[in-house]
């Protein structure tokens, strides 16, 4: 595995989203001046960081053959709580908008376990309904935190670097090596490669679908959480869309939809990659509009390059 | 691999307790009783072949065996000790393992994490112990003198590879019986003897072997006792070394099954299909032959040697960077399936399941999907039509269906495969090409097919036979064609071929090897 | 078999509307259900199309950002370069995104849920590049026949919902009695065996895009109609709406089952829910709640359905 292949591919390999994120990085270091500054770097880990929490969870969920499309809502939901249970005290607070995340994912969970459905289908059920819950419980009201503490958290910094930035970062490592090293995080790509497979080798299934879920609820209440503090408010329509821009940073940092493959260096880079673009053309002042083509464009090439560097062109019958 | 070879090696019964024994065994599904009292038992290095038809409940008694289904009554002795199984995973604790039909590993992990699957080494914190696991596969990879490594990625590797790390995974807990559910199906006959050999060296170690198989020469050639089940009953054991194939087939099928050499086409038109110097990059290279109206054209040769992927060229799924297919004297070179079905090719697919059926849909609407035109007017259907199309070749073929409204999901193998045969007879075609007809289906099936393949070839049709099967090949061919590494070796008659010549020519012994098509 | 599961929503569905309709005098009245049905129309026209789209396997996420997109578009255009001009030019560019979906997941074969994403993402920008960030609307909202589309009535009946209607019973014919609609099925089946028979699957695919395409464009047609105006995300949202009514009616997404009768009455169900909760006093996001309730409950009826099935035919 010494050849070009193994430079893709393989236990060392580079992920192609790095070179890419490496690439825009230097790209826009010559286009603005004011983008290769500590600031701005960090401005950037902090912007990504709430997209960049949801797609942690989602790359389990994902590597385990499945799909959240409820984060989004589950943000806004914890982001409402936090600020709305203040007054009952802070610690209480983010404790109650932790714990809806992790009810949600679990209510996911045991849907998806033991009904069997298509998880797109459950999770999208859980989107509207939990949205449900965030009107019924603001009544269609912003909150606003009153507890400063709690905005000022979302505003801090260890040394020069923002605490929100750090929680991120701590957060990727960790995750990283529950999935490549302990017996939960290979079983997660056991079951998401072959699942009739697994039951056989005794892996219960059930149980690590459950605790996928879980992660993806609890990292989404804890963005909500910290979304919340950044803004130091909550809307009812927090989150909307979040999932979207969830699954695109996860398909681009090469984690596959139908489950068995990828990883949370590549979703780092996924993440990296979108909060880059965009942080670097609102530096080079491009409209936000055309983020939105430019990342679509760029969804569709990764699909296209995928396909023409994997395809055994000449192997395959051309269907 | 000589077929006839198998019969010279036969092993007389081994004396001893047995170390598993299924007594009793009942499993009814609702509606049916799946396995009806069955007994069955396994001795120490000992291997014992079990055979029936499809759908006689071989599958049924060895999931029981491997805790994936629950008996309703009867018992499992292992050891001298009763057993009930909760799981598979709780059998093959117990030393009871099954090596699936179907391949259950994971492709994008390494071979040691799958050989592992559901029991990686552990470290305090639910951390996987990578040493511990590199050190017990190297052990295990040793035994069977595999040829791969630890950290390959499973998906990497060939079948025959994959095969192995199915039977490694078996040697994590020491078994004490082995389940081998068709394990050749997809090996070539290069890779057999390895497989021979393990089960060899198992025996020795004093392991139980149940073999389940539909090939006569191996079962011959490996096993010491054979026991048949037919619709779920069981008919009886018998020692290898005092049977004979036609005996065991009487078992299976309650008759004895005589296969008509005889009775091939005789009379021959001009030429239908002319293939000149086709080529398939990195699949198959100058390849030509032809096949005249009202003649069997056998294509023979081992799984990997290009014979599927030059009929899928023919039929327009692939693209050649050279040379032609002519139909009925015409240029033709399709680059899509559409045009060759339009221009009266029909291609009954290697495997049924996956391209020859969609298994949701009924039997009626499957019957008719390759000709849709002739079924409908101005686009639409006329359902009357389609169900004259479906009765006729339901009756034809003799087809059991409880109706058309069946999903053909349901049905068994061999009634499948006569649906997707029907389908292309219905579009009429001039040329009719059958890659492996009867893998994996029953006798009685098989024999019906043979025999309608040959009706059809007298009544005009020119027909490409594929098979890897030596007697179907010597049964139904005119002409032989051989094929080996992505080359046509020789050409044969098939009435004065010798085995010894289609083995060689298959195997490309005595030539010297291509090197210019490149494989695998 | 698959007629006995969309009566058990049938079932499901009438049960509703007695409960709604002892709560609510109103509810059953002619006239509600004409509203109801109306308001429907828009999701059920978009439905119908992202229905055949499932049907061969794959799925549309595109349809909200699309109708925002044609809805702009017909809107903006119509005082500038007319109605027919604006209509017919809509329907141009619609089909042409179509077009885009149906060839990158057609003839490229991409995965249809990440390239419908992407375009979803970049629709969205392309309506906002277009209209700067501005909603557009009509002036002369009395003077045009525009308003046929979404305010007219034809023989007492409400144009959307012949729309609809007429949508849905072609569409629904042409899938269940045509060649056409039996290849359709075929390719979402098993995809390789209907190559294997023969039959042009990169096109049916491409095609089922071109038909959830004119679908949107017919509900852009009806929404800008109906609005007069159009704010640049209208249809935000609305594939998931979409989906929800398929979803409760019990298409699968797996591809290879289904019909368009199911998605009416899925869209129709989704409909009155929210009508009934509102006359019944709720505020609306209570729909949304009981949406995700009624989803859980239609797919766990319908494995039990499929379970009892699996169970009395022995395979």
């Amino acid at each position: 595995m010494t050849s070009l292949k193994g430079f893709f591919r393989g236990k060392t390999a580079i992920q192609p989203i790095w070179i890419f994120v490496i690439a825009i990085f230097i790209f826009f270091s010559f286009m603005s001046e004011y983008f290769l500054s500590l600031s701005n770097i960090t401005n950037i880990l902090v912007q990504t960081s709430t997209i960049g929490l949801l797609a942690l969870g989602m790359t389990y969920v994902m590597i385990n053959g499945n799909i959240d499309l409820s984060v989004g809502a589950t943000l806004g939901l914890a982001a409402s709580l936090v600020v709305g249970i203040q007054p009952l005290g802070l610690t209480v607070a983010v404790l109650a908008a932790l714990a809806a995340g992790i009810v949600i994912g679990a209510i996911n969970g045991l849907i998806v376990w033991k009904t069997g459905v298509n998880a797109f289908i459950v999770t999208l059920g859980a989107m509207i309904g939990v949205r449900g819950l965030i009107f019924l419980y603001t009544q269609e009201q912003s909150f606003y935190a009153t507890n400063f503490a709690f905005a000022d958290f979302g505003a801090s910094t260890i040394g020069p670097i923002p605490v929100l930035a750090i929680i991120f970062l701590l957060c990727t490592l960790v995750m990283h090596l529950v999935l490549t090293r302990t017996g939960h995080g290979r079983n997660t790509f056991a079951v998401g490669g072959n699942p009739e497979a697994s039951i056989d080798a005794g892996i219960r299934l059930g149980r690590h679908m459950m605790i996928n879920f879980i992660i993806v609820g609890f990292f989404a209440a804890l963005a909500g959480v910290l979304l919340a503090s950044q803004m130091g408010a909550a809307t009812p329509n927090l989150g909307r869309d979040y999932e979207l821009w969830t699954i695109t940073a996860v398909v681009l940092g090469g984690t596959k939809l139908t489950g068995g493959y990828g990883s949370i260096t590549g979703t780092l880079g996924g993440v990296l990659a979108i909060g880059i673009l965009r942080n670097g053309m609102n530096m080079m002042q491009v409209p936000a509009f055309y983020v939105l083509v430019i990342l679509g464009a760029i969804l569709i090439s990764v699909l296209i390059i995928d396909k023409k560097l994997n395809a055994p062109s000449t192997k395959e019958v051309r269907i | 691999m000589n077929p006839s070879q198998g019969n010279a090696v036969q092993r007389p019964p081994i004396d001893a307790e047995p170390v598993l024994r299924l007594a009793g065994i009942t499993k009814r599904f609702p509606g049916v009783v799946a396995l009806n009292s069955v007994d069955f038992d396994v001795r120490p290095g000992e291997v014992h072949a079990l055979l029936g038809e499809n759908g006689a409940g071989k599958s049924t008694l060895m999931k029981v065996l491997a805790g994936k289904h629950k008996a309703n009554e009867g018992k499992i002795i292992l050891g001298g000790e009763e057993m009930e199984f909760e799981n598979p995973k709780h059998a093959k604790r117990a030393g009871v393992v099954l090596i699936h039909q179907e391949q259950s590993l994971v492709p994008e992990m390494t071979v040691a994490e799958n050989i592992f699957l559901g029991s990686l080494p552990k470290k305090w914190g639910n951390r996987v112990d990578w040493r511990k696991l590199r050190e017990d596969t190297n052990k295990i990879l040793e035994t069977l003198k595999c040829s791969f490594q630890h950290d390959d990625l499973v998906g990497s590797l060939s079948i025959a590879k994959k095969q192995m790390v199915e039977i490694a995974r078996a040697l994590v807990f020491t078994p004490r019986v082995v389940v081998f559910d068709e394990p050749t199906a997809s090996l070539t006959d290069h890779e057999k003897p390895v497989l021979y050999d393990v089960i060899h060296s198992l025996c020795d170690q004093g392991v139980g072997i149940v073999y389940i198989s539909h090939r006569m020469d191996e079962i011959f050639h490996l096993s010491h006792r054979i026991s048949v089940l037919r619709d779920g009953e069981y008919t009886g054991t018998v020692n290898t070394c005092a049977t004979s194939e036609d005996e065991v087939t009487r078992m299976m099928i309650g008759r004895s099954l005589e296969l008509d050499h005889a009775s091939k086409p005789s009379e021959f038109g001009d030429n239908m299909l002319e293939i000149r110097n086709l080529s398939v990059k990195r699949v198959f290279e100058d390849v030509s032959f032809n096949v005249r109206k009202g003649e069997i054209v056998g294509m023979y040769g081992l799984v990997g040697a290009g014979r599927s992927e030059v009929a899928e060229t023919i039929f327009g799924l692939r693209t050649p960077v050279a040379g032609d297919v002519v139909l009925d004297g015409e240029v033709v070179n399709f680059r899509h399936s559409h045009d060759a079905v339009a221009a009266g090719i029909a291609l009954v697919p290697e495997d049924r399941k996956d391209q020859g059926l969609i298994l949701g849909m009924n039997c009626r609407d499957n019957m008719t999907l390759a000709g849709l035109g002739t079924v409908s007017s101005m686009g639409f259907m006329k359902g009357s039509a389609e169900r004259t199309v479906y009765d006729k070749y339901q009756q034809a073929m003799k087809i059991k269906t409880p109706g058309w409204r069946q999903k053909v999901g349901n049905l068994s193998g061999g009634n499948q495969q006569k649906i997707v045969i029907g389908k292309w007879l219905h579009t009429h075609p001039k040329l009719l090409i059958l890659d492996e007809p009867t893998r994996g289906i029953d006798v009685g099936s098989k024999a019906e097919i043979h025999a309608l393949v040959k009706d059809l070839a007298k009544s005009g049709y020119a027909v490409l036979v594929i098979s890897s099967e030596m007697p179907e090949v010597l049964g139904l061919s005119n002409r032989i064609i051989a094929m080996y590494d992505g080359r046509v070796t020789a050409e044969f008659d098939g009435d004065s071929v010798s085995e010894d010549e289609l083995v060689q020519a298959i195997t490309g012994m005595g030539k010297p090897s291509p090197t210019a098509a490149v494989t695998g | 078999m698959s007629f006995l599961s969309a009566q058990g929503i049938l079932v499901f569905f009438l049960l509703g509307m007695v409960v709604f309709s002892f709560f609510s005098e109103q509810f059953l009245s002619q006239s509600n259900i004409m509203t109801v049905v109306r308001q429907a129309s828009i999701i059920g026209i978009i439905a119908v199309g992202v229905t055949v789209v499932i049907i061969g396997g794959n799925l549309d996420l595109s349809v909200g950002s699309l109708l925002s997109f044609s809805t702009v578009l017909v809107v903006d255009l119509h005082d500038k370069i007319g109605p027919v001009n604006a209509i017919l030019l809509m329907f141009a560019l619609t089909l042409l995104i179509g077009a885009v979906n149906g060839f990158l997941i057609g003839f490229m074969r991409l995965n249809s849920l990440i390239v419908t994403l992407a375009m979803l993402s970049a629709i969205q920008g392309l309506v906002l590049i277009y209209s700067g960030g501005q909603n557009v609307d009509i002036a002369n909202q009395q003077g045009t026949w525009f308003a046929f589309f979404g305010r007219g009535y034809v023989a007492g009946i409400a144009v959307p919902i012949l729309l609809f209607g007429l949508l849905a019973i072609v569409v629904q014919v042409v899938m269940s009695y045509t060649g056409y609609g039996r290849r359709i099925f075929a390719v979402g089946g098993n995809p390789m065996a209907a190559v294997y028979s023969g039959i042009r699957k990169n096109w049916c695919v491409f095609s089922t895009y071109l038909i959830s395409a004119f679908c949107v464009a017919c509900a852009a047609l009806v929404l800008g109609s109906r609005v007069m105006g159009s704010q640049n995300n209208v249809g935000q949202g609305y594939e998931l709406l979409v989906l929800a009514g398929i979803i409760l009616g019990g298409t699968s997404l797996l591809g290879g089952a289904g019909s368009i009768w199911k998605t009416v009455i899925g869209v129709l169900i989704l409909g009155f829910i929210q009508n009934g909760l509102l006359l019944m006093g709720y505020p609306y996001y209570i729909q949304w709640i009981v949406t995700w309730v009624i989803i859980i409950l239609a797919v766990w009826l319908d494995l039990a359905n499929k379970r009892k099935r699996l169970l009395t035919t022995h395979s």
